[in-house]
C-alpha cells in the first residue's frame, strides 16, 4: 500500500468543502423562513441530514460487522469502526441541532419523546460499542467483538427510525406521511425541498471524505502495529 | 475457522451426505444429540448453583436491597405507588439479572471451565442455549421469591397470569441477549463494569415493552391495549434470540 494521499481524496475534499458552503449558503439564503417557526427552522436541513449521516454510519458498521465475520480480513473492522466512529459524532450533532430547535419550537431543551430517547439510546449503544473495544487488547478477538456487538447495537437503529410511527410522538414527520397533530411539522415549499435535498448531498459527501480518511487512518494505524511487532522481534 | 463454527442449519443439510461415522464423532448433527448437549449444560449449571447456592442467593439478596433503596429514594407511598410497581419490578429485576448473567460467565472463565466446554464434542450453540436457558431459571426464580415479597411489603396482589407472561417473555428475551453480551465482557480488561454498559443500551426495547405491559395487566387494561407490547416483546425475542444463534459461534471461536 502506498502512503501517499491519494489525488482522488484531495479532489474530493475539495469538491466536499464548496458543497458543503454552498449548502450553507442556501440554507441562510435560498430557502424561504417557515412562517410560524421563523428562521429556527433553518437547523432542518443540517438537522435531518446529520441523522442521516449518522445512520449511514451504523448502518456500514453493520454491514462491515457481518463481512469481517465472514471473512476475517481486517479492512472490514477498520471499516466498521470508521462507521461507528463518524456515526457517533454525526448522530450528538442530530440531537445538538435538534435541541436547539426544540427550545423555540417546544419550548424545552429536552422532552422524553421516544423519538428522542431511542436516538438517545442509540448513541450510548454506539458509545459501549468504542468501550468494549478499548477493554480488549487482542485485535483479532476486538475485531471479532466489534463486529458481533454492532451488528446487536443495529437493532436499536431501526426501532429508532420506526419509533416515530410506533407510539405518540410529538416529534414532527416531514419526510413521508405527516401526522398534522405534531408540534412543529410544516410543509415544505418547492425552494425548501430543493435546499434539504442539498443538504443531504452535502452531508453525503462529507461522509464519504470523512469515511475515506477515517479508513486510511486505520489502514495506516494496522501498518505502524504491524511495523512495530517486526521491530521487536 | 472450524468445523463446529458452522452454523447448524448447514450442517442438518449437510448431514445427510456426510458419512455417519464422522457425524456421531462431532456429535452436532442431530436434533436429540443437540438438544442432550444442551440439557446436559443446564443440568452442570443447575447442579452447580444447587451446591454452591451462591448466585441465586446473591441476586436475590440484591434484588430485595433495590426494592428497600426504591421505596428510601422514592418514599413510596399507597398513590405513587400503583403507577410505580412494574417500573421498581422490572428495574430489579434487570440489575440482578446483570449480576448473574455476569457471575455466571464469569465462573467458566476463571476455572477455566469455558475452555473445557468448548472442546466438548457438541455444537457450540448448544452451550450458548444451556447456558441462557441457566440463567433464565436464576431470573425466573429470583422474580418467584422477589414477586410474593413485594406483594407482602407493599399490600398489593401480584398474582396475575399477565404479568407472569410478561416476565417470561422478557425475562428470555433479556438473558438471550445478556447471556451473549456476558461471554463476550467476561473476556475484556474491564470485565466488571461492562456487562451494564454493553447491555443496558440493547436491552432497553424489551425493558419498555415489558414494564408498559407490566404496568397495563396491574392496572386491568383491556387486551388490545396491551397486544402491541407484547408484539414487540415478542419480536425482540425472537431477534435477540436469532442473531445470538448466528453469532455465538464467532465469539468463542479462538
Amino acid at each position: 500500500m502506498s502512503n501517499a494521499k491519494p489525488r482522488m481524496l484531495t479532489v474530493l475534499d475539495v469538491v466536499t468543502i464548496i458543497i458543503l458552503t454552498a449548502a450553507t449558503l442556501m440554507v441562510f439564503l435560498y430557502a424561504p423562513t417557515e412562517k410560524t417557526m421563523g428562521a429556527v427552522q433553518r437547523v432542518f436541513y443540517f438537522h435531518v441530514s446529520a441523522g442521516w449521516v449518522g445512520m449511514l454510519g451504523f448502518f456500514f458498521a453493520l454491514v462491515a460487522g457481518i463481512i469481517y465475520l465472514r471473512s476475517h480480513n481486517r479492512k472490514w473492522d477498520i471499516m466498521g469502526v470508521s462507521g461507528v466512529e463518524i456515526g457517533l459524532v454525526f448522530m450528538l450533532i442530530n440531537i445538538v441541532t435538534g435541541s436547539i430547535w426544540a427550545y423555540p419550537a417546544w419550548n424545552t431543551w429536552w422532552t422524553w419523546d421516544p423519538r428522542l430517547t431511542t436516538a438517545t439510546i442509540m448513541e450510548l449503544a454506539y458509545a459501549a460499542y468504542l468501550m468494549l473495544r478499548s477493554g480488549l487488547e487482542d485485535p483479532e478477538r476486538r475485531a471479532r467483538f466489534g463486529a458481533v456487538y454492532a451488528i446487536i447495537a443495529f437493532v436499536s437503529v431501526p426501532l429508532t427510525f420506526f419509533s416515530i410511527r410506533m407510539w405518540n410522538t410529538i416529534h414532527p414527520v416531514i419526510i413521508g406521511s405527516s401526522d398534522p397533530s405534531a408540534a412543529g411539522s410544516f410543509g415544505m415549499t418547492p425552494k425548501m425541498t430543493q435546499t434539504f435535498m442539498f443538504s443531504l448531498l452535502a452531508f453525503s459527501l462529507i461522509f464519504a471524505d470523512l469515511f475515506w480518511h477515517r479508513i486510511r487512518l486505520g489502514q495506516l494505524a494496522a501498518e505502524v502495529e504491524t511495523r512495530k511487532l517486526e521491530l521487536a522481534e | 475457522m472450524t468445523d463446529s463454527s458452522i452454523p447448524t442449519s448447514k450442517i442438518s443439510e449437510k448431514s445427510s451426505v456426510q458419512p455417519p461415522k464422522r457425524e456421531a464423532r462431532l456429535g452436532f448433527s442431530t436434533p436429540t444429540s443437540f438438544l442432550r448437549a444442551m440439557l446436559a449444560v443446564v443440568w452442570k449449571d443447575l447442579a452447580a448453583e444447587w451446591r454452591s447456592r451462591e448466585l441465586v442467593s446473591a441476586m436475590l439478596v440484591f434484588a430485595l436491597l433495590v426494592i428497600f433503596i426504591f421505596n428510601f429514594a422514592l418514599e413510596l407511598d399507597p398513590q405513587t405507588r400503583a403507577s410505580l410497581t412494574s417500573g421498581i419490578l422490572w428495574a430489579t429485576f434487570t440489575f440482578a439479572g446483570t449480576l448473574g448473567l455476569n457471575r455466571s460467565m464469569a465462573v467458566e472463565k476463571d476455572r477455566g471451565c469455558l475452555d473445557g466446554l468448548l472442546l466438548a464434542p457438541v455444537d457450540r450453540t448448544a452451550i450458548y442455549f444451556g447456558k441462557t436457558l441457566a440463567n433464565m431459571v436464576f431470573m425466573l426464580l429470583v422474580a418467584a421469591i422477589v414477586l410474593p415479597i413485594y406483594a407482602i411489603l407493599y399490600n398489593v396482589n401480584l398474582w396475575n397470569g399477565g404479568l407472569m407472561l410478561t416476565i417470561l417473555l422478557g425475562s428470555w428475551g433479556y438473558v438471550a441477549v445478556g447471556t451473549l453480551l456476558a461471554s463476550m465482557a467476561i473476556q475484556a480488561r474491564t470485565r466488571d463494569v461492562l456487562l451494564p454498559i454493553l447491555l443496558f443500551p440493547v436491552a432497553i426495547p424489551v425493558l419498555v415493552s415489558s414494564v408498559k405491559a407490566s404496568q397495563a395487566f396491574l392496572a386491568g387494561a383491556a387486551w388490545p391495549e396491551i397486544t402491541p407490547w407484547i408484539n414487540l416483546l415478542l419480536v425482540y425475542d425472537v431477534i435477540f434470540t436469532a442473531v445470538a444463534f448466528m453469532v455465538f459461534d464467532y465469539v468463542v471461536e479462538e
